[in-house]
């Protein structure tokens, strides 16, 4: 099966970026705009299945060399690590702290360690969404080759 | 020292298996014979102080918190069961070493044995209830794994477990009676429960505890109706009747009433109960022991007739009846006892215990014809100065004619007991002779299984001693009267009876009634053939055991069908199950507590928009119910969350319209992925009358959600502590977007918690997924 999809295939090429940019975005802006964790793992993950729609699995799979469960995994202790941070601060699970720097490039800049939370959600929304909708579609994939023979 | 009496059984019995596995020439019986000698001498040694009237006690603390403890308290009561408990049960171990084959499991045996021997100690020498509690269902247990000795066979079990349910149906009603007891006078003590005796009588719950203890004492005593198990516990090997079933057990209800008589007697109710399941045990007991064909059958329900008659005197409380009581108490333990070992001696000699094949054994059997002689004419009180059984059944007759009470309802009964009181000993002669006569005397019958010779002396050594105890103590009363059966009567009434017993009192009524009972027995069994027909009728279909039966098999079918009848294994029906409860019980709370209100005051205005936004999801929630297609109803479905995500604009929440939009994308995207694999939506039509009942449950319970959420709007207690999100946002969590300050910082546990939930499911959608696909590749 060999269909002539070239505008689905370079359009998404360039929209995945945009998405993934837009993502990013919302992951930073979380603190003091809408946005977050949350909403950019989401928003990530539909980049990525954009690209699983246009160019299928397998292309994908050889490509994209990347194991979203191992999100999960990652996301949940980058999560939990640093509300034990907080423990060598004497302080209790999961306390948050912030303060502005000056950064090269950027300036005056607020960083939090609620951010490295908030990365964890990132990453464990992405390996979740991920994880689900591609087991379930391999699931699919394959038993349309069986039905086939 | 009386702990180390109790515990004494318990530690042999746990050394018999090391007994049984590792010297295996020697009957293990050997080994244990000692401990209840032992016991019986350390029991016997007591015997002058009791009598002195020095008690003892000894404490062991097990629960001091709740006031549980082992303490036991040795007085004339205890003592006199104590004896029969390790003497009897010294024969009985003497007589199962030579009854019990070095084949059997004889490790089970004496290991139940013992635990039985020591719990049956603790039952008589406990002074706390609990503790008293404990050692009796310590009997109960034991007694069943006794009865059931050999399991393999189908009788055994049936026995086992009839016994264990009534007996345990009966303790436990005990420990409601104990509970309600020891909350009435705020001790555990059975002593200091006796000198609040007044707060007892005079309680709310009197009758409660009264009913209950009773309930408990006339199960273990095989009382009326409930005497339905001790038949059946024949099954028993036979050193276990005659120590169960006759000596002691049995007797734990009697030792219970005795023992709280001090509460209660007196009450009309006590009085009531007490002598009325006694003399209706006692003459329904006596009546159906001539209708058996097993010769412990008869025993067994001779015996029930027996303690009848024991629980019927206890019922009439005077001094003499308790003193009575006791006395037969004695007796029937030793003559009950000897002719059980009998009729185990005529199993294992003869091969069969049906009456019918017997005859004519008198010649082969001397010995234990001349200890059946003993003891089954001691049992029909024949008036011989050598029978102990006439001297108390005389007793019985003198005290069944001299009750006196203040309460008119005692007083009209009276005059009915010495008459039942006739009619059962009457029986009791028939069934005596009945006993003795047809399995002695008559034509000798050649098809018994073994060859019929006289028993081991070993076997008989036993029987031997107890008939002993019959005849001497038939000749010389008093000689037990000092030192064991006053105390005992002291016990139980609070003052010395002050009785000589003596076998010729004159021509009093008593002898009369004696005489008459020996009159009318000789009769009824010389034309038993002719009046046998009775039993066709009387009981005929009538029977405990078929209300057992019925009962017992009856709950399984009645659980089985109700089980049946709402676990239907559908799904549909459970939900509907849990949503009418739903539905009840909300709507039931806010219908009685009258918390449906509804404020207009905080009402924010509502825009054009909203309403519009609001009616076309209400449409497309209408619509995908009536859908006949499934991807069409998840589009529609869609609509609706896309709406809500709209709805959340209105609302000013960017960050749930965000999330909400995304997420309803995925979930229609993913209901579509799987849905794939479904059948077609089910078409099939339902009953209308199912769909009625949906439909109202529906209706109803929107109705209930809608109500709540109205009411809960219109009674809000407290202010909302949004306000201190709201300032102390930028302040402390250092960022202006409040919803999110509080998933990450202030609220950032269930944050955590709800990212663990999405990596949960992921990883189970994906195991679900991959072990199928591993199981169809297998």
């Amino acid at each position: 099966m060999q269909s002539n999809d070239i505008i689905l295939k370079t359009t998404s090429a360039i929209i995945v970026f945009v998405i993934l940019a837009f993502s990013v975005n919302l992951f930073l802006s979380g603190h003091n705009a809408p946005g977050g964790g949350f909403i950019g793992g989401l928003m990530a993950a539909g980049a990525f299945i954009l690209l699983y729609i246009s160019f299928g699995l397998k292309t994908m799979n050889k490509v994209l060399k990347v194991n979203f469960r191992y999100f999960i995994g990652v996301g949940l202790m980058v999560a939990f690590l640093t509300g034990i941070g907080s423990f060598f601060f004497n302080q209790p699970f999961l306390s948050h702290t912030f303060g502005y720097f000056h950064l090269p490039l950027l300036g005056k800049t607020e960083l939090a360690t609620a951010m490295f939370f908030d990365l964890g959600v990132y990453l464990t929304v992405i390996g979740v969404t991920m994880t689900i909708i591609l087991t379930i579609a391999e699931d699919r994939d394959e038993d349309f080759v069986e039905g086939s023979k | 020292m009386l702990q180390f009496a109790v515990l004494a059984p318990f530690l042999t019995a746990l050394f018999v298996p090391f007994f049984f596995r590792y010297i295996r020439t020697v009957h293990t019986g050997w080994f244990v014979l000692p401990i209840p000698f032992v016991l019986f001498i350390y029991f016997l040694s007591q015997m002058g102080s009791v009598s002195k009237g020095i008690n003892i006690s000894s404490v062991v603390e097990w629960v001091p918190s709740l006031e549980m403890n082992f303490s036991f308290y040795l007085d004339g009561l205890s003592l006199l069961f104590s004896l029969l408990i390790s003497g009897i049960g010294a024969l009985v171990t003497l007589y199962s070493i030579f009854y019990l084959n070095k084949n059997e499991k004889l490790n089970n045996f004496y290991v139940f044995l013992f635990i039985f021997m020591g719990a049956m100690l603790g039952v008589v020498l406990s002074d706390n209830v609990y503790g008293l509690y404990l050692f009796w269902e310590l009997t109960s247990i034991s007694s069943f794994l006794l009865i059931g000795y050999w399991y393999d066979r189908e009788a055994s079990r049936y026995g086992a477990l009839k016994s264990m349910v009534i007996t345990v149906l009966g303790g436990l009603s005990m420990l409601g009676g104990f509970i309600l007891l020891s909350y009435v006078t705020g001790t555990t003590s059975i002593r200091e429960m006796i000198a609040a005796s007044d707060q007892v009588i005079d309680s709310p719950y009197f009758t409660g505890i009264l009913l209950l203890i009773l309930l408990g004492a006339f199960t273990k005593s095989a009382q009326f109706p409930f005497h339905i198990w001790l038949p059946d516990a024949m099954e028993a090997p036979t050193p276990v009747s005659a120590f169960l079933h006759s000596a002691t057990m049995v007797k734990a209800g009697i030792y219970l009433t005795a023992r709280l008589f001090p509460i209660f007697g007196g009450t009309d109710l006590f009085f009531i109960l007490v002598t009325g399941f006694g003399l209706l045990t006692l003459c329904w007991g006596s009546y159906m022991a001539v209708r058996q064909t097993d010769l412990k059958a008869i025993l067994a329900f001779s015996t029930i007739s027996q303690l009848g008659m024991i629980m019927s005197m206890l019922g009439f409380g005077t001094k003499a009846a308790i003193f009575a009581a006791i006395f037969h108490i004695f007796n029937h333990a030793t003559f009950k006892g000897s002719l059980f070992m009998v009729a185990g001696i005529i199993d294992h000699e003869t091969g069969t215990r049906d009456i019918r094949k017997l005859g004519g054994l008198m010649t082969l059997m001397p010995i234990s014809a001349t200890l059946a002689f003993f003891g089954t004419f001691s049992m029909a009180g024949v008036p011989l100065p050598f029978f102990n059984g006439f001297l108390s059944k005389e007793m019985f007759f003198e005290t069944s004619l001299h009750i006196t009470s203040t309460s008119d309802l005692v007083t009209a009964i009276a005059p009915i007991i010495p008459v039942l009181a006739v009619l059962g000993s009457i029986f009791t002669f028939v069934y005596s002779m009945y006993f003795f006569f047809y399995t002695f005397t008559g034509n000798k019958k050649d098809e018994l299984p073994v060859k019929p010779h006289e028993a081991p002396i070993g076997m008989l050594l036993s029987p031997i001693v107890l008939v002993v105890f019959v005849i001497v103590v038939g000749l010389l009363p008093n000689l037990i009267n000092e030192p064991i059966l006053t105390p005992a009567a002291i016990a139980v009434f609070g003052s010395a009876p002050g009785k000589h017993i003596a076998f010729w009192h004159g021509f009093a009524p008593q002898l009369y009634m004696s005489l008459t009972v020996v009159a009318l027995g000789t009769v009824l069994f010389l034309t038993l053939k002719y009046w046998r027909k009775i039993y066709n009728w009387l009981p005929g279909p009538l029977s405990a055991n078929k209300v057992y039966d019925f009962v017992n098999e009856g709950q399984y079918k009645l659980a089985e069908r109700t089980t049946n009848s709402y676990m239907t294994g559908s799904l549909r029906h459970y939900v509907l199950y849990i949503l009418v409860f739903l539905v009840g019980a909300t709507g039931i709370t806010l219908f009685v507590t009258e918390g449906f209100v509804i404020e207009t005051d905080d009402l924010a205005p509502i825009s054009w928009p909203e309403i519009a936004v609001g009616m076309v999801m209400a449409i497309a929630a209408f619509a995908t119910i009536v859908m006949k297609n499934r991807i069409a109803a998840i589009l529609v479905l869609g609509i609706v969350g896309y709406g809500l995500s709209l709805l959340f604009v209105f609302f000013r929440a960017p960050d749930l319209a965000l999330t909400q939009l995304i997420v309803e994308t995925v979930t229609v995207a993913l209901f579509l992925l799987c849905f794939y694999h479904l059948p077609k939506l089910d078409t099939k039509k339902q009953p209308v009358g199912s769909r009625i009942v949906n439909m109202a449950i529906s209706i109803s319970v929107g109705v209930l959600v809608t109500m709540v959420a109205i009411a809960s709007h219109s009674s809000k207690k407290f202010e909302t502590i949004a306000h201190y999100f709201i300032k102390e946002s930028h302040h402390l969590g250092g960022g202006d977007n409040v919803v999110n300050v509080i998933l990450v910082d202030m609220r950032g546990l269930d944050t955590l918690f709800e990212i663990t939930v999405l990596g949960i499911a992921a990883l189970g959608i994906y195991a679900m997924i991959r072990l199928r696909k591993e199981e169809e590749t297998d």
